[in-house]
Formats: C-alpha cells, structure tokens, sequence
C-alpha cells in the first residue's frame, strides 16, 4: 500500500504518569482526568506508520477534556495531513479504545481538532452517529484493522 | 408538571436495546437488540414477562421492529441488510419470509395502515414499499432513491398510503403512489434540521408530523393542503408541509426518537442525555405556531442513552422505553 503521508513529523513522548499514593489506594474516590484518558490512547498505532498517535502529536493530552460531573469526555485529534482519508479510522480507534476501557456512564465524543481536516464536518458526523459506529464495529474486517490499531505494541 | 412514574423494569436483552413496539391491541410489544433477537412481552398478572424469544431470523443487530395493524404479523429490520417477517400461522412464531434487495443495513420497517404495504429504509440511502402480494409472498412495488444519505426510520400516515422517511442527509421526505402510473414519487421535502433526523412521527389527525434531530431540536410541521386558507402556496396539487414550530434549548444531546400518542396527543422524546421528557401543547395554541412546552424531564430514566420510546395505542399514559444499558422500561405518565 502507497503511503498517504510519506515523511511525518515525529515528535517525543511525553513523561510517564507520576502514580501518586491516594491513587493506589481504593478507599479514596479518584475522579478521571484528561492525563489518564490521554494514557489510554497515546499508545494507539497510526494505520499507517510503526508509531503511536502521541508521537504522530495525533492526539494530546491539551486536547482532552473530562467532565466527571456530567460524564462527558471529549476528545480532540489531529490527523497528519488535511486529507488524510484515515481520519475516520483513526477516531473510530480512539472510540473503540474508551468504549472498551472506561466505564458505561460515560458520552465520549471524538472529534477533529477544528481546522485540520478538510471534510472535519462529514468526519465528525459520522463518529458522533452511535448506529453507524455499531454497524461498523460489527464489520469483521473493519474490527480487524481497529483491533491492530488499538493493541500495544511490545506487551 | 407531570411525573413519569416507573412500573417494571426488564432486562433480559444482553447489550443494547434499539426498539421497543406495542402490538395493535396493547397486550403485549417487541423488543429488539444488539444480541441479535427479537422478544416478545405480555402481562401475566401484573407482571411483563418475556415468554417469546425469536433467535434465528438473522445474522447481526436487529435495528428495529414492527407490527401489522391486524397484528398478526411481525417485521423485523436488521444490519444484516434483510427484513424478516414473522407470524404465528403454526401455532408459534415462526419466520415466513425474508425481504431482501437492500445493500446494506435496514434501519426502519413499518406497515401502512391497510396492513397492504410495507416501506423499509437503508444505509444504502434507499426508501424500498413492498406490496403484501399472497400469503408469504412480498414484491417489491418501488425503491426509492430520494436521499443522498443513509435513511433512518420511515413511517406511515395513519390513514393514507401516505410514507414519511427521514435521514442523515437532514431533511424529511414524504412519498404516494401518482395515481395515473402507479410509480411512487417524492412529494414533500421537509428541510429545516441542521443535523440527521433519527426520528418522525404522525399525530392521529395526520396533518401533522413531529421530528428529532442530532441538531438537539424537535420540530413540528403541519399540512397545508391545496387552496389552504392560509394561503400557502402548493405545486402539482401536493400539499406544502411547513414547519411551524421548533423546541430547542431542552435537550442536551442527541434526541433518537419520539412518539406522538394518539390518545393523550402527548409527545414523548428519547434522548442521548439518558432522559425521557414530555411534551404537550399548550390550550389555545396557535394552529399556525403551536407552542409546546417540556411538562416532564425524567433524567436518569436509564443510565446510559435511551434508544426508543412508544405509548401505548390502547391504555393512555403507558409508555415503553428501551436503551443502551440493555432495558426496557415501563412507565405511567401521571399529570
């Protein structure tokens, strides 16, 4: 397959997570933040390239946002070029992702970071859309490439 | 302000619930799902019990389900891109026939009110009516290309063969069959959602149609007919459908679905936000700008989105929701 985006940028991973000791400790209540939705999914794998979306800067922990109040969590990414025709696969991965990893009372919504994509709308509609998202997670093949996606390398 | 008071919960579904469908008579109503089956509840005493399970109709979600106006016959939509009927002809319920033509998901099934006719819509964009020709036998009467985008949930006029459809494209179509070839055409677009309309309901005159949209708004149209006394143009002697009233600013997500009893003429909304509201319209409104106003919020009526909501067509007040978090509810409206 021909690469969309021959020579991305690469940029450094951010520190590891300092684990403080409440947060080990289950009698106190630990609400989530954009850091921890942000380690869900920085190991994700770009479709395209041997890399993580952390360092594609696909998606930064500046661009989450917790809502733990009214259980919304959005999410911004960042595709690597405007026309990238992955975009949509990408956000599917970031919803597949916390669909599976963060309880069911949360609304996550997954959207392109405004500006950086040329057909961001038709994008956005699609991933907000929950049926079209079900009848896709339902598409054996399509599961597959998302499954490759979300699995973290080296573990 | 009214209450909706909760009366029975039933979780027997595993994973999400699309639909829930009261059968003509109001004894009993079929629910669908994610696990691909279809139940069917009744009363026993007091309590609902799931006593019917139908499991081999198809292959993938059942997005939604319908009866016939006799009752005697169940239709069930599928991702599978097929829609089966079903009947009791043996003594259980068993599927007689399968409809197949769409290319991919059906999102919507309904019967028209002679029971004659049945539309079903798609992702593939497309509007099919299929005539009821012999027993088990269904031909394909027209497939209609209207939308430029996948097509949610179509409806029927309460008294014509008068279908109703709405979709992601954001607009609202309605179709009839010229009299003068036989070939169904669109008559009516109904553009005023900025956002995909997931649902589209008849209040009991017909002449009016109440919408839901991801654009957070419910909007209500009405009829015009030819030579209306308001004096709203029409063409080709089709009646002109006008929006007349928008309510925004209640719903806090993506509302999927709503129902217009036509008991109570109550509106009922299921939302993204997990909650169920009312609607009525206000005494004296204006028929040309109703006013509706939001009676009753129940917030956490499930805990994750509510996918469906049905009143009862025989027992005022009663209402059916189902949702993602895998119930089904039964609720009492109490003014």
């Amino acid at each position: 397959m021909e690469l969309e985006n021959t020579n991305p940028s690469i940029y450094n991973k951010i520190k590891d997570r300092l684990v403080l000791p409440e947060e080990e400790n289950d009698d106190v209540r630990d609400e989530f933040d954009a850091r921890e939705i942000f380690d869900l999914i920085r190991t994700i794998n770009d479709p395209e390239h041997p890399l993580t979306l952390e360092e594609l800067h696909v998606v930064e922990d500046s661009l989450i946002s917790v809502d733990n109040h009214k259980n919304i969590i959005k999410v911004l990414y960042t595709p690597t070029i405007p026309h990238c025709s992955m975009a949509t696969l990408i956000g599917l991965s970031i919803r597949v992702k916390l669909l599976r990893c963060l309880p069911p009372r949360f609304k996550v919504n997954v959207e392109i970071n405004p500006g950086t994509h040329s057909s961001e709308h038709s994008v956005n509609k699609q991933l907000a859309d929950k049926e079209r998202v079900a009848a896709a997670l339902e598409n054996s093949h399509l599961i597959t490439v998302i499954n490759q996606c979300i699995a973290t390398r080296g573990i | 302000m009214g209450t909706l008071k909760l009366s029975e919960t039933l979780s027997k579904h595993v994973g999400r619930v699309w639909n829930v469908a009261w059968h003509p008579k109001g004894n009993a109503f079929a629910s669908c799902g994610e696990d691909k089956t279809i139940r069917i509840w009744s009363k026993e005493g007091s309590k609902w019990v799931n006593k019917i399970v139908l499991t081999d109709g198809h292959k993938r979600t059942v997005r939604s389900v319908s009866w016939s106006p006799c009752g005697s016959y169940l239709a069930s939509a599928s991702f599978d891109a097929t829609t089966a009927i079903w009947d009791k002809k043996s003594g259980e319920f068993e599927c007689n026939a399968t409809l197949e033509g769409h290319e991919n998901e059906v999102k919507s099934v309904a019967w028209s009110k002679s029971g004659n006719l049945l539309a079903t819509c798609s992702r593939d964009k497309s509007v099919w009516v299929w005539v009821v020709a012999e027993e088990d036998e269904y031909e394909c009467a027209a497939v209609l290309n209207a939308h430029s985008q996948d097509v949610k949930k179509v409806v029927w006029h309460p008294d014509n063969d008068i279908l109703a459809s709405a979709s992601y494209d954001n607009t609202i179509k309605l179709f009839k069959e010229d009299a003068l070839d036989n070939d169904w055409i669109c008559m009516a677009t109904l553009v005023s959602h900025e956002s995909t309309v997931w649902s589209i309901a008849f209040d009991k005159t017909g002449s009016r149609l109440a919408s839901c949209s991801d654009d957070l708004t419910v909007k209500i149209w009405k009829e015009y007919p030819p030579n209306n006394s308001e004096g709203v143009p029409t063409t080709d002697n089709d009646s002109t459908w006008k929006c007349v009233s928008t309510l925004s600013g209640y719903h806090t997500r993506t509302i999927y679905d709503l129902s217009w009893c036509h008991l109570t003429g109550l509106i009922a909304t299921a939302c993204g936000d997990d909650s169920i509201r009312i609607l009525k319209e206000d005494d004296e409104s204006d028929p040309n700008a109703p006013n509706f106003s939001v009676i009753c919020t129940t917030e956490c009526a499930h805990s994750q989105d509510v996918n469906s909501v049905t009143w009862n067509p025989v027992v005022a007040n009663l209402l059916a929701s189902c949702g993602d978090d895998g119930t089904i509810k039964l609720w009492n409206y109490i003014e």
